[in-house]
C-alpha cells in the first residue's frame, strides 16, 4: 500500500469520525471541537484532489472563522460552568431510519452511476487561475458575493446588538 | 456617377443661424434687458452674414471643379434608416442650391440687416429675430437638403416661421387670422407636397431604387416610364400632387389668397419671407425635380396655364389696389406666375434665374415700401403719400431702379430674366401664352409706374404732422437698400438672352438642370423682345399720364363697362368671397348637417343602446348576484374549512419540514432508479 | 470498486456519508446551534463533491469557484444564524428549537 493511499485512509477516517461526533455526541462543547477534525479532513480530501487553493481557503474560513463563530454562540448561550452543557436529541428512530434509506440509496446511486473519468489528471497550481477566472468569467458573482457578504454583516450586527432603550 | 465631394463647412450654412435662433428665442428677452437691442442685432446678423461668406466660399470650391462634378456634400450622419428607405442628414451644394444659399444668405442678410433699423423701436425685438434666424435656418435646410425627406423637414420649417412672423403682431386680431390663413392654405399644400413624395417613393421603389436622395432619384427617373396608377402615368400624378404643394409655398391659382394677407407682418417679412425666399420654394422644388417634371408633359402643360392666369389675375388686381404693400404682393404673386410659366415651358434655368432677380428688385421694392412706412408713421395708404422724393431721395432712387427692373426696361435684371421666359415660351411653341405673358408685363410697367407715380411724385397728401415729420431712413436701412438696388441693375448681366451670346447662369446650371432648347432664329428673339419692351413702355406712359400728368383721370378706365372690371379687380376677382361661400360655409353647413345627424340619429341609437345595456346589466346583476357569487362564496367556503383543517400541519417544527421534504427526495430517488433508469 | 484516493466514488461515498450525518444531526438536534452544526457538514459535503467532479471530470476550474461561493455562503450564513440564535436566546432565554414554535399560533 502507497502511503498516500494510507493518508488518504487516516483524513478520510478523521473527517467521517469527526462529523459522527459532531452528530452523537450528547456535549455541544466535544460537537464544536469534532467540528475542527471534519473541517480538516475535508482540506485534506480538497488536496488530494488538487485543490490547494480552495484547501487553504477551507481552512481559512472554516477553521478560523465559523468554528471560532460556532464556539463563540456556545459559550454566549450557555452558562459554561453549568455541570450539564445539554445536547438534548429527540427523534432518533425515525430519523435514524429516514436516514438511513437515504445513505443507502444515495451510495447505491455512486456505484451504479457510470462515471465518465479523465484519463489524465493533472496536479497543477489553482491559485493564478482561479483569480483570473474571478475576475474574468466569475466576475458579476464575486461582486455580487461582497454585497451577499456586506448585508449579513449588518444583518448580523442588526441582530444581536442590545436593545438599547431610552 | 462620381462619389461628391464631402465639405464639412455647408452645415454651418444651416447651423448657424439655427444657434443664433436658439440663442435668440431661449435668452433674447434677457440679453435685451441686459445688452440692448444691438446685441440680439449681432447675434442675428453675424450667423447669416458668415453663412453668406460660407456660400461664396462652397461657390469658389464649385467653379474649381470640372462641370459634370460640381456636386459638395456634407453628410452628418443616416437619420431613417428603415427597409428600403434610406435617408441622410445630409446637406448637398450643386450649382443650383449654390445658386440658392447666395440669394438666401445675401439677401437674407442684407433685410436682416434692414430690420434691425426696421424694428427698433419693437419691444419683441428679440422675438423677432429669432424667428427670422429660424426661418432662414429652415430656408437652408429646404434648399440644402440631399433629400426629399430633408427639403420636407425645411418646407414645413418655413411654413412654421412665415406662420408666426405674419401674426408677429399678434395682438391685432387681424394679423393672427392672416397668420392662420397662410398656415391652412400652406397645409392644403403640404398635403399635395407629401403624397407627391410618398408616390415617387413608392413607384421608385417597385422598381428597386427605393430611394429620396435627389441624385438618386434623378438617376432612376427613367424606371418610372410606364408604370401606371389609376390608369395615369405615375409620373403625372406625383408631379400634380408636387405642384399642389408649390402652388401652395408658391401662392398660385388657387393658393395664392394667403400670400396678399400674408402682408400683415412686418415688411422685412414680407420682403424676404414673401417675396424672396419662401414663396420661391416651389419654384426651387420643382427645378430640382426638373427630371420627374421633364417626363409629365400634361403637368408642365398645366403648370404653364396655371402660371399664366396666375400671373394675369394677380397683374389686373394689383392694379387698383391702394395699399402699397398689396401692390407689391400681388405683383409677387403675378412675378411667380411668370416662374411658373418658365417651368411650364421647361425652362427651369429661365424660372431660376428669374427667382434670382426677382429677389433682389421685389426685396429692394418691399424695402423700399418699408422704409416709406416707417417714414408715414405706418400709414400704408398710397393715397395719402405722393411728394417723397424730396424727402426720402435715396429711398427714391433706389425704389426707381426696382421698377425699371421689374418693368422690364432693357439693361436691368428683369428685362433678362422675364424675357427669357417670354422667348421660351414662344420658341416652344405656346405664341398664346407669349402674348397674354406680355400683356402681363404691360400692366406690371402699369402698376409699378403708378405706385412710384403715387407715392414719390406730385403734391404731398400727407396730413400736416406726418410731412413735418418724414425723414430719410438711417443708414442701416438705407445701404442694404442701395446694394440690392445695384442688385437690381446689374444681376441680369449674368443671364444674357441668346442672341446677345447666351446666358452664363443657363450654362452654370446646367449640371443639374438640362439646358432648355431654343428654336427660332436671332431676329425672331430680337422682334419679340421689341414687342415686349414696346407694351411694357406704353404701360408705364399710361402710368406717366394718369397719374404724373394728369391727362386724363383714372376714373375713366375704372368706368369702362359700367365699371364691372373696376369692380372684378378691386374685389380681387371675388375669389375671397367664393372661397368663403364655397369652402368655408360649405364645412359649416357640413358641419351643420353633421352636426343634425350627430343629434337626431347617433345621439338616439346611443341612447337606446344606453337603454339596453342598462336592462342587460339589470339581469346581469341578479345572475351575478345569486349564481356567481354563490359559487364564489362556496369556493371560498371551502378553502377556509380545509385550510382551517390543514392547520395543524404548519407546526413551525423545522424538523417536520426536513422529514417531508426527506421523504420526498427518498420516494423521489427511488422512482428513479427503479422505474425510469 | 476500490476505495482510493485516485477514485471518484471514493470521495462520493465520503460526502453522502458527510451530507447523512449532517442530515441526522439536522433533523435529531433540539439546540440550535448543533442544528447550524449539521448544516455546515452538509454543505462541505456538497463541496466535497463539486471539487471532486471538478478534478475527475471535466478538468476545469468552475467546481473549486462553486465551491469557494458555497464556502462564502456558509460564512454569511453562519453570521447570520448565529445572530438569530442569539437574538432568539435573548427573546426566549433557550434556544431549544422547539420552544420556538410560534408561527403555528
Amino acid at each position: 500500500m502507497e502511503i498516500s493511499t494510507a493518508v488518504f485512509y487516516l483524513i478520510a477516517l478523521i473527517t467521517v469520525g469527526s462529523a459522527a461526533v459532531v452528530t452523537f455526541s450528547r456535549n455541544i462543547i466535544y460537537s464544536a471541537f469534532s467540528l475542527l477534525g471534519t473541517f480538516a479532513g475535508v482540506a485534506g480530501l480538497y488536496i488530494f484532489l488538487g485543490a490547494d487553493f480552495v484547501a487553504g481557503v477551507q481552512l481559512l474560513i472554516y477553521v478560523g472563522g465559523i468554528l471560532v463563530l460556532i464556539l463563540f454562540a456556545v459559550m454566549l448561550t450557555h452558562r459554561i460552568t453549568d455541570v450539564e452543557i445539554t445536547n438534548r436529541a429527540a427523534g432518533r428512530i425515525p430519523a435514524l431510519v429516514i436516514v438511513g434509506v437515504f445513505l443507502a440509496l444515495l451510495i447505491q446511486t455512486v456505484r451504479e452511476t457510470p462515471w465518465v473519468k479523465v484519463k489524465e489528471v493533472a496536479y497543477q497550481p489553482t491559485t493564478a487561475k482561479i483569480g483570473d477566472l474571478f475576475l474574468e468569467n466569475y466576475l458579476l458573482p464575486f461582486e455580487l458575493a461582497s454585497l451577499v457578504l456586506l448585508a449579513a454583516m449588518i444583518g448580523a450586527v442588526v441582530l444581536s446588538r442590545k436593545e438599547i432603550k431610552e | 456617377m462620381d462619389q461628391p465631394i464631402q465639405t464639412d463647412f455647408i452645415r454651418w450654412i444651416v447651423f448657424l443661424p439655427l444657434i443664433g435662433a436658439i440663442i435668440n428665442g431661449l435668452l433674447g428677452a434677457k440679453i435685451q434687458k441686459r445688452l440692448g437691442k444691438g446685441a440680439i442685432g449681432i447675434i442675428a446678423c453675424t450667423p447669416v452674414i458668415i453663412g453668406f461668406g460660407l456660400s461664396v466660399m462652397a461657390l469658389v470650391r464649385l467653379t474649381a471643379l470640372p462641370p459634370e462634378q460640381r456636386f459638395l456634400i456634407d453628410n452628418l450622419y443616416t437619420w431613417i434608416h428603415l427597409g428600403s428607405l434610406k435617408a441622410d442628414m445630409a446637406f448637398l451644394v450643386d450649382p443650383l442650391s449654390a445658386v440658392m444659399i447666395l440669394v438666401v444668405t445675401g439677401i437674407g442678410g442684407l433685410i436682416h440687416i434692414y430690420a434691425t433699423g426696421y424694428m427698433h423701436d419693437d419691444n419683441a425685438f428679440w422675438r423677432f429675430f429669432a424667428y427670422l434666424n429660424l426661418f432662414t435656418a429652415a430656408m437652408l435646410a429646404l434648399v440644402l437638403g440631399d433629400n426629399l425627406l430633408l427639403m420636407f423637414v425645411g418646407w414645413e420649417g418655413v411654413g412654421l416661421c412665415s406662420y408666426a412672423l405674419i401674426g408677429f403682431w399678434y395682438h391685432d386680431h387681424a394679423n393672427a387670422r392672416a397668420g392662420n390663413k397662410a398656415f391652412i392654405v400652406n397645409r392644403v399644400g403640404d398635403f399635395g407636397f407629401v403624397l407627391g413624395v410618398f408616390l415617387l417613393f413608392w413607384s421608385l421603389d417597385s422598381q428597386g431604387h427605393g430611394t429620396l436622395t435627389f441624385r438618386e432619384m434623378a438617376r432612376w427617373a427613367s424606371t418610372l416610364e410606364g408604370q401606371t396608377i389609376w390608369g395615369l402615368s405615375v409620373v403625372t400624378v406625383a408631379t400634380l400632387f408636387l405642384f399642389v404643394g408649390a402652388a401652395g409655398k408658391s401662392a398660385q391659382i388657387p393658393l395664392y389668397v394667403w400670400l396678399p394677407d400674408a402682408m400683415a407682418g412686418p415688411t422685412p417679412v414680407s420682403a424676404l419671407i414673401h417675396a424672396a425666399t419662401m414663396v420661391t420654394a416651389g419654384v426651387y422644388m420643382t427645378a430640382r425635380l426638373n427630371v420627374f417634371f421633364s417626363m409629365a408633359p400634361f403637368t408642365l402643360q398645366l403648370i404653364a396655364v396655371i402660371g399664366l392666369l396666375t400671373a394675369l389675375v394677380a397683374a389686373t388686381i394689383a392694379l387698383t389696389q391702394t395699399d402699397i404693400k398689396k401692390v407689391l404682393a400681388y405683383s409677387t404673386v403675378s412675378q411667380l406666375g411668370y416662374m411658373f410659366i418658365g417651368v411650364g415651358v421647361g425652362g427651369y434655368a429661365a424660372a431660376v434665374f428669374h427667382l434670382v432677380t426677382h429677389a433682389f428688385f421685389k426685396a429692394c421694392l418691399f424695402l423700399g415700401a418699408g422704409s416709406v412706412i416707417h417714414a408715414m408713421h405706418h400709414e400704408q395708404d398710397m393715397r395719402k403719400m405722393g411728394g417723397l422724393k424730396q424727402y426720402m431721395p435715396l429711398t427714391f432712387i433706389t425704389f426707381l431702379i426696382s421698377v425699371l427692373a421689374i418693368a422690364g426696361v432693357p439693361g436691368t435684371a428683369g428685362f433678362f430674366s422675364k424675357d427669357e421666359i417670354l422667348w421660351l415660351a414662344f420658341s416652344n411653341h405656346h405664341p398664346v401664352i407669349w402674348g397674354l405673358a406680355v400683356l402681363g408685363a404691360g400692366m406690371t410697367a402699369f402698376y409699378m409706374f403708378r405706385q412710384l407715380f403715387m407715392v414719390f411724385f406730385g403734391e404731398s397728401r400727407a396730413d400736416h404732422h406726418t410731412r413735418e415729420h418724414l425723414h430719410e431712413s438711417p443708414r442701416v436701412m438705407t445701404l442694404p437698400l442701395v446694394i440690392l438696388a445695384i442688385g437690381a441693375l446689374l444681376v441680369g448681366w449674368i443671364g444674357l438672352p441668346a442672341v446677345f451670346g447666351g446666358s452664363l447662369f443657363a450654362r452654370w446650371l446646367e449640371p443639374v438642370i438640362a439646358h432648355g432648347e431654343h428654336h427660332g432664329s436671332h431676329a425672331l428673339e430680337l422682334g419679340l423682345m421689341a414687342v415686349s419692351i414696346l407694351v411694357a413702355a406704353s404701360g408705364a406712359l399710361l402710368s406717366y399720364l394718369m397719374y404724373y400728368r394728369g391727362a386724363f383721370s383714372p376714373d375713366r378706365f375704372a368706368n369702362l363697362a359700367g365699371g364691372f372690371f373696376y369692380r372684378l379687380f378691386d374685389n380681387k376677382w371675388y375669389l375671397d368671397e367664393i372661397y368663403q361661400v364655397v369652402f368655408v360655409n360649405g364645412t359649416l353647413l357640413l358641419a351643420r348637417f353633421w352636426s343634425a345627424f350627430d343629434h337626431y340619429i347617433v345621439d338616439a341609437i346611443v341612447n337606446g343602446a344606453a337603454t339596453l345595456t342598462r336592462f342587460v346589466s339589470w339581469v346581469n346583476g341578479l345572475f351575478d348576484r345569486y349564481i356567481i357569487d354563490g359559487m364564489v362564496n362556496a369556493l371560498a367556503d371551502i378553502i377556509f374549512w380545509t385550510g382551517n383543517k390543514f392547520r395543524r400541519v404548519q407546526t413551525g417544527n423545522i424538523n417536520s419540514y426536513l422529514y417531508g421534504i426527506l421523504i420526498a427526495v427518498v420516494f423521489a430517488i427511488i422512482v428513479k432508479l427503479r422505474y425510469w433508469s | 470498486m476500490i476505495f482510493s484516493p485516485n477514485e471518484l466514488s471514493s470521495y462520493l461515498i465520503i460526502g453522502a456519508i458527510l451530507f447523512a450525518l449532517g442530515l441526522f444531526c439536522v433533523l435529531t438536534r433540539r439546540n440550535a446551534i448543533s442544528v447550524l452544526m449539521g448544516v455546515e457538514l452538509i454543505l462541505n459535503s456538497a463541496n466535497v463533491n463539486y471539487v471532486a467532479f471538478s478534478h475527475f471530470g471535466s478538468g476545469n476550474l468552475d467546481g473549486q469557484i462553486y465551491a469557494m461561493f458555497v464556502i462564502m455562503l456558509a460564512a454569511a450564513e453562519a453570521a447570520v444564524g448565529l445572530a438569530i440564535v442569539l437574538a432568539i436566546f435573548q427573546l426566549f432565554h433557550t434556544i431549544d428549537v422547539e420552544a420556538a414554535e410560534t408561527l403555528r399560533e
